[in-house]
């Protein structure tokens, strides 16, 4: 029984507000998730990602706002999403004093599937955890234990997966591991919201929102993003770089400096103006002045900034 | 920069910094501060080892002036609290269920038998479960009653005996009151300990997040969770009922039944205490300090280790609100004193309101601790 539309958002929410205390952590949110979609959720630390996760799979309670995830109100019908939602949380949270069956055999159980064992052997097989799966859970690396939870949100079959920085402190080549594991659940139609820090794993989402001290500052699809921010990025390149950042940080017509690896990216609204900053290290010896792609990382860093000035 | 093998500066760098996490550390801080004041205050205030005005009744087979001098004698000596009389069913169930330690039995015609020189018996009924508690009254009466029929005597020594009658534990050994309150001792320690430190585990290691995020509801949860102990708590009773038969030889004289009725409301009682516990404390750590502030009054003031009626007022008021002061009475009272429901359950509905306080606050707690 599952009340959703074909063609209705997975994730349906309107103006979510979440307060602890006298802070507002989460305010006036809404988003639209379509089915089969991944859909990226960045943000800087603290900035209520977490927070909205929670209240979007009704685990809490929003002091203003609603909706419906899977078409089930988040407010009055959290078993039923809880009963279809896998969530993974961003602290590694099963027992590291099981072992790997073990814990999937927990929470298969938890949900009261018929067929446990053959879907824990599935999952064991489908996420590679067979040579593993007497091991105790505490002595898998952080990949491996990350892996393990992906398949434990995963063994109810849920249309709805909410991933909440799954990749934090794992490997490269893990965490790319990982994200072939969401790619084959998105092909699978599961739809998936992930949170995460990472750039290189923004870039993999189809969609993207960015929120900040509890606000939506854009959402997007993710290669529309560099050019909604409406930035003009220019890379220099030469000696004494670390000279030339502190001269341009909060120089006229420069919004944004940041460095990439031996170059420079300064970026701008104004064209022009950002012309004007950067001519005089056009003349300078050994310095190279280039056009650039504004990418997705020099768009988050600039929308950060702008969030700290507007709310600090 | 000083590169000297030991330096000063470096012990003083660790040394502040442990104050300053010291300080932060509410519940350590409290314990270091608190726990002296409190041992100090029950070691020197609420522990008396030579209790006095204990709860006393008198069985009046006669009365008259000899009569009156005896109980008055027995009142200003100290030793006893005359409560009134009492018909010999009455006393034998106020022993029974701990409401008397002393029981004074007044034979009839007992004025006439002492004025013409008869050597009538005045009985002393004595609650010997615990011979620490009884013990010094019990030695001091045969002197009050000398003392106080002086002048009805005709001789120079007045003409009466004075029996002793130790009840419950004749021998007077301690192992027989000891063990039994062990019972209760033992399981306030390891029940509260292991909920409480079983649920905090979940919450400090993160574990709860999987709980909360599935579709168990909380009941379905803490049923599962505290089950377990419940069985623990039995198998521990049961550990312990066979060390006291067979290695201390203690009785079990009353009704299995409402042995078995204490001890499962005990056991509940601070299985919901260590839930409780739980939602306050967010590291095991803290879980176990604060079983230890329970620990602590339930071993000096219940009862256990030293006589009830020896404590002043205040210590006796919270020794009452502690569930194990109940649980230990109603051990002792069917094991040593043949206690049946009848006299076992003034002890249990006690037991029963703190559970249901308790359950309550953990339950209330246990909601808010979800959003």
């Amino acid at each position: 029984m599952n009340p959703l539309g074909p063609r209705e958002n997975v994730i349906d929410v309107q103006g979510l507000t979440k307060k602890f205390g006298a802070k507002t952590v989460v305010d006036g949110f809404s988003m639209q998730v379509p089915k089969g979609a991944i859909y990226g959720f960045l943000g800087p630390n603290g900035s209520g990602k977490t927070t909205t996760i929670r209240m979007m799979c009704g685990l809490l309670r929003p002091d203003g706002g609603g909706g419906t995830a899977l078409g089930y109100d988040i407010i009055t019908q959290s078993r039923e999403i809880k009963a279809r939602v896998g969530y993974m949380t961003q602290r590694f949270s099963l027992y590291e004093d099981l072992t790997v069956t073990e814990n999937l055999a927990f929470v298969a159980r938890l949900h009261d599937l018929d067929d446990a064992k053959r879907v824990i052997d599935e999952a064991l097989q489908e996420y590679e955890l067979a040579p593993r799966a007497n091991q105790l859970a505490g002595q898998l690396s952080g990949g491996w234990k990350q892996r393990m939870a992906l398949a434990a949100a995963s063994l109810h079959q849920p249309q709805l997966l909410l991933l909440d920085e799954p990749t934090a402190g794992v490997d490269p080549k893990a965490r790319r591991d990982f994200w072939e594991h969401i790619r084959g659940r998105a092909d699978a139609g599961v739809t998936v919201l992930v949170s995460t820090h990472y750039m290189d794993e923004a870039v993999q989402c189809d969609f993207i929102t960015f929120i900040a001290y509890g606000k939506k500052l854009i959402d997007a699809p993710s290669a529309d993003i560099p050019r909604a921010v409406g930035l003009h990025t220019l890379r220099i390149e030469g000696p004494n770089l670390h000279e030339v950042y502190r001269q341009l940080k909060g120089a006229r017509g420069v919004d944004q400096v940041a460095r990439f690896g031996s170059s420079l990216h300064v970026s701008g609204r104004d064209k022009s103006a950002l012309d004007r900053a950067v001519a005089p290290y056009r003349e300078r010896p050994g310095m190279d002045v280039l056009a650039a792609k504004t990418g997705l990382e020099e768009a988050f860093i600039y929308l950060m900034g702008g969030a700290e000035d507007n709310f600090k | 920069m000083n590169e000297s093998t030991y330096s000063f500066a470096r012990v003083k760098a660790v040394l502040a910094k442990e104050f300053i996490q010291m300080r932060r550390d509410r519940l350590t801080f409290a314990m270091m501060v608190g726990i002296p004041i409190v041992q100090l205050l029950l070691f020197g205030y609420a522990i008396n080892t030579d209790p006095r005005h204990l709860p006393t009744l008198v069985e009046m087979g006669d009365s008259g002036p000899a009569t009156r001098a005896v109980v008055q004698a027995m009142q200003t000596s100290g030793y006893f609290d005359v409560q009134g009389t009492a018909t010999a069913g009455e006393a034998d169930e106020a022993l029974g269920s701990g409401k008397a330690v002393f029981v004074l039995t007044v034979p009839p015609n007992f004025e006439r038998d002492l004025a013409r020189g008869e050597m009538p018996q005045l009985m002393l009924d004595v609650d010997a479960s615990d011979p620490v508690a009884a013990g010094a009254g019990a030695g001091a009466m045969p002197g009050i009653v000398q003392q106080a029929l002086k002048p009805f005597a005709k001789t120079e020594a007045p003409a009466v005996e004075t029996v002793i009658h130790r009840r419950f534990n004749p021998a007077a050994r301690t192992a027989v009151n000891i063990v039994p309150g062990l019972l209760g001792i033992i399981l306030t320690m390891t029940m509260v300990l292991m909920t409480a430190v079983a649920l905090t585990r979940e919450t400090e290691r993160g574990t709860l997040e999987t709980l909360l995020t599935s579709p168990a509801q909380p009941l379905e949860v803490m049923l599962g969770k505290i089950t377990p102990y419940i069985f623990v708590g039995f198998v521990q009773v049961m550990v312990m009922l066979a060390g006291a038969r067979f290695l201390f030889a203690v009785p079990f004289s009353g009704n299995p039944l409402a042995f078995a009725a204490a001890v499962s409301l005990f056991i509940l009682v601070n299985l919901s205490i260590g839930f409780f516990f739980s939602t306050i404390a967010r590291t095991q750590m803290q879980a176990m300090q604060m079983t230890f502030f329970m620990f602590l009054p339930s071993i000096l003031l219940s009862g256990f280790m030293f006589p009830f009626y020896g404590m002043p007022g205040w210590a006796q008021v919270i020794g009452q609100v502690l569930p194990t002061t109940h649980f230990i009475r109603a051990v002792r009272g069917v094991m040593l004193k043949g206690a049946g429901f009848g006299e076992v359950w003034g002890n249990l509905w006690p037991l029963s309101i703190i559970l249901l306080v308790v359950a309550t606050l953990a339950l209330l707690r246990y909601r808010r601790t979800l959003d």
